[in-house]
């Protein structure tokens, strides 16, 4: 099997699925968009800016979740243990603030937490060479029962300014509600995006992901390359953390239970592939949109959430059947 | 798996655009028929009609599955609007909080919810109550209770405190040896019929013949295998407070083969566990009534809706004790009665 790293596209003539293909958020983009079509005509009150204003901030926690489950996933691994570890983090900083703590300590401890667990992760995956997919199944189980511990069980309450400033501080942009969680997460895409994008180690992640034999040939240290996007990740689920309590400003250690399946069914929509080494972290935001849109737009159109999950599960196969595809014509 | 050339013919590319369209298609086609079977394209009225979103703990439950379901039929035969959201498991706050949201956007005249953690969902009923929307709480109280205009539930502490009864009456004088499988830490359904059971019981927290305690969620599995354990050490047991019927029937599993026969109470009234009491397999449940919180429920809304009034406090739906084996000072009815008033499928 012979491989070789896609070079920069040539001055071959470009048609539309071409540009599709190269793009991977180009189709989640479109569905998006034909979604939103959907709704604006099927309901009188989907189209509403309040409504598409909600419908982002109901998808910033799992989106933001998706952010590092999309590293992950590009370097063709897998996290299950991303939400528990993100439900742990709001737990520690509602605790740490309702302790008397100055709210951005407990958020930077809360953040170190998510890093460390999410480091270790990387550190079991490369250097005991454990497969991804056990290393954070044990993790997710480990979190979720730490979280219980940890909590007593109970939820936890905050009202530290600094823990709920994500969705408090509103401030209106054209007559649009935007939260700070949103300009957030924007930045945090943007600075994603460029960082794979344009820099060294974002073209060693996909390199990884692509085939981490041939990475290693051509001189990339895939044990740090790998252990650096765990620990972005776990940096990632604390941001999320941090949304999660701007949102709902109540740490529960109940709270995300399959909060790990979401992320991924958002990275899957998004056209990142988990195959590896292929995918972008704006189609992932895209990919979470289309789940709060699908929640949001069925809703209104009156229709019970169960078909609501049948939507968005047929949704998911439907995309990774298009990878699948697609990986096939071009082999 | 892995590879990636730059050459791609021009025809493959246009196939895989072809199957990303008609995927695309294929999943609007899906929405957009149950969106025309649903509402038949008729749009929002609001003419005095009540306009109804239920938002349950879960789908999965049966209990809500029925609470659902006579909500759906009271709502029908009023001819008004109703919709059905759920969280995804217990404890799915910021699932419910999106349902709640999303429900005011539809234009929700009333809110009847069964809120997963007491606090946890607050802030969007809040919200939802600033736009006019009246909000009911259904089975479980919110904490404080007046986040919501109205509670319509069973009195889980009074239930409890039933079952606690009968449980220490059919010990009669024997000294009791209490084993207690509770159900989902920090819910407030649990630490009412907690408490209540012990004062029914006539017993302390922390007293000495309390042999164990242990949490399962309210699941079956989990209670069998906290019962397993429990049983490990507390050999001596002869009375059992389970935190309902699934609980029950895990800690009968549990039991099998032990040659341990322990008084066994519960609570819900599912007809499963009506079943399980006529059987023997648990002495007495509590049975409580979700379809009349339901229709309570869906009668507040359309009022609500006709002439603005709103419901406010707390509606007890009541209780009573379903049992084979009646004893004297416990009110009770039998399961004859029981599998006519019980809720679910057997």
């Amino acid at each position: 099997m012979t491989t070789s790293v896609e070079t920069a596209p040539s001055a071959r003539k470009t048609n539309l699925g071409e540009f599709i293909l190269r793009t991977p958020a180009v189709g989640p983009a479109l569905a998006l968009l034909v979604a939103i079509a959907v709704f604006a005509m099927t309901t009188d009150t989907f189209l509403e800016l309040d409504n598409l204003s909600l419908v982002v901030a109901q998808s910033l926690v799992i989106g933001t979740i998706a952010l590092g489950q999309t590293l992950i996933i590009l370097t063709a691994g897998i996290d299950l243990s991303c939400a528990s570890i993100a439900v742990l983090a709001t737990l520690v900083m509602a605790d740490l603030a309702v302790g008397g703590m100055p709210g951005w300590v407990a958020l930077l401890l809360g953040i170190v937490v998510t890093s460390a667990i999410a480091a270790l992760n990387g550190a079991l995956i490369t250097s005991i060479r454990l497969p991804p997919f056990i290393v954070t199944l044990g993790m997710f189980t480990i979190a979720t029962a730490v979280a219980r511990i940890y909590s007593d069980g109970q939820s936890i309450p905050t009202t530290d300014s600094v823990l709920r400033w994500l969705s408090t501080r509103r401030y209106l942009f054209g007559g649009i509600e935007v939260t700070y969680g949103m300009t957030l997460a924007l930045i945090m895409v943007l600075g994603l995006a460029y960082a794979l994008a344009k820099t060294a180690w974002g073209k060693h992640v996909y390199a990884v992901g692509n085939d981490p034999e041939a990475a290693r040939l051509s001189g990339i240290s895939v044990r740090r390359t790998l252990l650096s996007v765990y620990i972005v990740a776990g940096v990632i689920y604390g941001i999320a953390a941090w949304q999660a309590l701007g949102r709902v400003p109540n740490a529960d250690p109940n709270a995300f239970q399959i909060g790990n399946l979401d992320a991924i069914t958002a990275v899957v929509l998004g056209g990142t592939s988990l195959f590896g080494g292929r995918g972008s972290v704006l189609g992932t935001m895209i990919g979470a949109l289309i789940v709060a849109t699908l929640r949001s737009g069925l809703t209104q159109a009156g229709i019970d959430d169960l078909y609501q999950d049948v939507a968005t599960g047929t949704l998911v196969i439907v995309a990774v059947a298009l990878d699948r595809l697609s990986r096939r014509k071009q082999s | 798996m892995g590879q990636c050339g730059p050459a791609r013919g021009a025809g493959s590319t246009r196939s895989v655009v072809r199957a990303l369209a008609l995927g695309i298609a294929g999943a609007l086609i899906f929405t957009g028929c149950t969106v025309e079977r649903y509402w038949g394209g008729e749009k929002v009225a609001d003419n005095g009609k009540a306009k109804i979103g239920l938002v349950t703990k879960t789908d999965t439950n049966p209990y809500f599955v029925l609470l659902r379901n006579a909500a759906r039929q009271q709502a029908r035969k009023h001819g008004v609007e109703f919709s059905a959201l759920a969280g995804r498991f217990d404890g799915d706050n910021a699932g419910q909080v999106t349902a709640i949201e999303n429900l005011v956007q539809q234009g929700a005249t009333t809110i009847l919810i069964t809120p997963n953690s007491s606090t946890g969902v607050l802030a969007a009923i809040d919200q939802a109550r600033a736009k006019g929307v009246m909000v009911l709480a259904l089975d479980t109280a919110t904490e404080p209770e007046n986040a919501v205009d109205g509670t319509i539930a069973t009195d889980n502490t009074e239930a409890g405190e039933k079952q606690g009864r009968y449980v220490r009456a059919a010990l009669g004088n024997t000294e009791p040896q209490l084993l207690m499988i509770d159900g989902t830490p920090g819910s407030s359904v649990d630490t009412e019929r907690h408490t209540g059971f012990l004062r029914g019981f006539g017993m302390k927290e922390g007293d000495r013949r309390i042999l164990g305690a242990d949490s399962a969620n309210g699941d079956q599995n989990m209670a069998q295998e906290a019962a397993e354990n429990l049983l490990q050490r507390a050999r001596s047991v002869n009375s059992v407070y389970t935190m309902n019927e699934p609980t029950a029937r895990g800690f009968n599993a549990a039991l099998q083969g032990s040659g341990l026969d322990p008084i066994v109470g519960s609570i819900d009234g599912g007809c499963q566990g009506v079943s399980n009491v006529r059987s023997g397999q648990i002495d007495a449940t509590v049975m409580q009534f979700p379809a009349k919180m339901a229709q309570l429920g869906v009668d507040a809304a359309v009022e609500h809706a006709k002439s603005g009034k709103k419901v406010s406090g707390f509606h007890n739906t009541g209780s009573i004790v379903i049992t084979d084996k009646p004893m004297p000072g416990v009110p009770s009815k039998n399961t004859e009665w029981g599998e006519k008033n019980c809720w679910g499928d057997t």
